[in-house]
């Protein structure tokens, strides 16, 4: 992990005369005075540095912490918080200079019953209606089995009033085979004015989870927190558990976390691809992506156990091991996916028919996606420059570096055809990783830190950057963990590039988005 | 366009065995209901709370190894045109009253499956304040298909179960 911007914001506050409490622990966390906390926030946004995640945790006898990470290109991650006094419960909010925090605080909000002063909506967010009001699952003293009584109430939908603005209401269940949510949309005619989304359906608790659970169960649960990204969650868990535990991995083990991560980026991407051209009906896509994504799954099953990959990373390695006729098989089969991928690609681009649906569909504007800080290959497809594998340089990426494909578009079609580019990008990367495979162990013993000891780490997962906060408590068991998944920020890319679109091409948007909704719900 | 399509041929395979994974729970259909049902079963497939990973292999039981379709057996887009519910996920409190109200929107006579560990037994969610039970503590559950995630054929099967079918390679 690159925390270069730790020690760049110490310098930039000190210069700017604000007062840092502290600067502490591993890795290094500075701490502000909580009537600073906004200030601060719109010191860095002017700085053009991007947040990350917000997050808040109960100290024992202390009250409350609220956390934030912060990143910039070039210069990786820095952590800060402030001390909310037990007899306090209230901060100022950040949501004015950095929209992405406005759900986050919500969350706080709903989970700690933490009020961020001068939030612009402060509706609850996964806390439903029937929830009773004073629910604070994320607080110490709610039991992880309170059996919660039910009551009522309603949420208040963003209205539009006018001549033929009408609204439609879609979901919790879907038309597809896919994820709970509610989207309402205000249109006019065929065109969509506004989409207000309703997320929190599929809330499991996990956050409330992972308290209590120890390392390995701990992974396990995270393997879950999306299962179409169940190695990059994995990876994001065990690196924080790692660096909390001062625990170095052996670099074959690196090497084939990134082997599995890449083939789960390969298998997503060449599925989204499909399922994307599906929404505008043409089948051949996704028929041909579907038996390319089928090839995919069987050799993992055949070389790993598990179709998608489920388990196969635990702290401090991985339990499994390529020999080198499997890599041979692997390192095969990648190179075949990626030249038919090339092939449908040329077939994809000389098909007017699917083109004129996804050029200048959905488009976001490069300077909306900065402000909002957009993950992934949406945010690359805008011309951001946003890839956690160069920011964080996490092995085994630091050696084998990934170019980063960005093109200007913000479209559909941009969002597809970096898609199609990072099929290639990675199987180059497999490529070269499998031809150099480190010799050595694929896992070092595992020893839980002292109570108290805490971890941040990044990961590049298919859809963007996972940031995963944790912090242990005694007998290796966690204390608190804090999962961002990149669908937290990336849904309200979607917001944006839905705005007038036509209703029936939001299907489209929404598929070349795919965020998860079990990662932002938890 | 044409030319892939004929390189990449028919890939369809037989059904494979089920593994030991499949339950048969509750009453079944009268033998006559399942008759009709077979060869021309509509799906509405409901995720209650799962972290994706079952939707992903609900997805390829569609794909052309497996293709659900040769048995009959669609998805369909609103509970009210379908004859079966597809049931993932541990049940969150967020989705009861959504997965009772798409129960109470399909027809009768209907099935449900329930599909994956989570929504047999909570699986590695377990029980807590943000869930509501198993699929079977919210409505009649027919069939339960085991699994994290259960494979393409299992679902298969497990679909075919509850139609009464348990020889399903005709």
């Amino acid at each position: 992990m690159n925390f270069t911007l730790s020690g760049s914001l110490v310098t930039l506050l000190s210069e700017r005369n604000i007062r840092i409490v502290s600067v502490s622990g591993v890795p290094k966390t500075l701490c502000i005075p909580v009537q600073d906390w906004s200030k601060v926030a719109g010191l860095l946004k002017r700085e053009d540095i991007r947040l990350v995640a917000t997050w808040a945790a109960q100290e024992v006898g202390e009250g409350f912490t609220v956390h934030a990470a912060y990143a910039k290109t070039g210069q990786g991650y820095a952590l800060l918080q402030t001390i909310i006094g037990e007899d306090a419960s209230a901060f100022p909010s950040i949501t004015p200079h950095y929209i992405a925090a406005a759900r986050m605080e919500r969350l706080i909000h709903d989970m700690f019953g933490l009020i961020p002063m001068d939030h612009p909506d402060l509706r609850p967010w996964t806390k439903h209606e029937h929830w009773p009001s004073d629910a604070y699952p994320l607080r110490k003293e709610f039991a992880t089995d309170t059996d919660m009584p039910r009551s009522e109430g309603e949420y208040p939908y963003i209205e539009a009033e006018g001549e033929g603005v009408y609204e439609i209401p879609v979901g919790p269940v879907h038309a597809g085979i896919i994820e709970p949510g509610h989207f309402r949309f205000l249109a006019v005619g065929e065109q969509i004015l506004n989409l207000e989304q309703r997320l929190g359906y599929v809330h499991k608790g996990i956050e409330k989870g992972m308290e209590g659970r120890d390392a390995f169960s701990a992974t396990r649960l995270a393997a879950r927190v999306s299962g179409d990204a169940t190695v990059a969650h994995s990876w994001a868990l065990c690196s924080a558990l790692e660096q909390a535990a001062g625990i170095d991995v052996p670099p074959r083990a690196s090497s084939l976390r990134a082997v599995l991560c890449e083939r789960e980026r390969i298998a997503n991407h060449i599925g989204d691809i499909g399922a994307t051209c599906n929404d505008a009906a043409w089948s051949f896509m996704h028929m041909q992506c579907q038996r390319l994504r089928e090839d995919m799954a069987r050799l993992h099953k055949d070389l790993f156990g598990h179709r998608l990959l489920m388990d196969l990373l635990v702290p401090g390695g991985v339990p499994c091991d390529l020999q080198p006729s499997d890599m041979a098989i692997l390192q095969a089969q990648t190179r075949t996916i990626a030249d038919e991928m090339l092939q449908l690609y040329d077939i994809y681009e000389n098909n007017t028919s699917i083109r004129e649906r996804v050029i200048d569909s959905g488009t976001i504007a490069h300077d909306d996606a900065q402000g909002l800080g957009l993950l992934g290959y949406a945010g690359r497809s805008v011309g951001l420059k946003t890839d956690a594998r160069a920011d964080a340089a996490y092995p085994p990426y630091e050696r084998f570096p990934i170019p980063l494909a960005t093109c200007p578009g913000g479209d559909v079609a941009a969002r597809l055809w970096l898609r199609f580019e990072e099929i290639q990008e990675s199987a180059r990367f497999l490529d070269n990783m499998l031809a150099h495979m480190t010799e050595g162990d694929t896992r070092c013993a595992w020893a839980a830190p002292e109570a108290g000891a805490t971890g941040f780490a990044v990961i590049e997962s298919w859809r963007g950057e996972i940031a995963t906060w944790v912090r242990f408590a005694a007998d290796g068991r966690l204390d608190r963990c804090h999962i961002r998944d990149p669908s937290m920020i990336n849904w309200m890319g979607l917001e944006l590039a839905a705005r007038e679109v036509p209703v029936p091409d939001f299907p489209l948007n929404n598929k070349s988005f795919n965020c998860s909704y079990s990662g932002q719900d938890l | 366009m044409l030319r892939k399509i004929f390189r990449s041929g028919t890939i369809t395979e037989p059904l494979g065995v089920a593994g030991n994974n499949i339950e048969q729970l509750g009453a079944r259909l009268s033998a006559a209901v399942l008759r009709r049902f077979r060869g021309s079963l509509a799906i509405r497939a409901v995720d209650a709370g799962s972290c994706n990973g079952c939707e992903l292999e609900i997805h390829a039981t569609n794909n052309p190894y497996y293709d659900l379709e040769r048995f009959g057996i669609h998805f369909v887009a609103s509970p009210r045109h379908a004859d079966m519910l597809l049931v993932t996920g541990p049940v969150t409190r967020n989705m009861a009253v959504a997965l009772k109200m798409t129960y109470e929107a399909v027809p009768e006579p209907k099935l449900v499956v329930a599909v994956g560990d989570c929504a047999a037994c909570g699986g590695e969610f377990g029980c807590s304040y943000a869930t509501a039970g198993t699929v079977a503590d919210i409505i009649p559950v027919d069939v339960v298909v085991h699994g994290c995630p259960p494979t393409p054929t299992d679902i298969i099967n497990g679909i075919l179960i509850s139609l009464g079918d348990d020889i399903a390679h005709d």
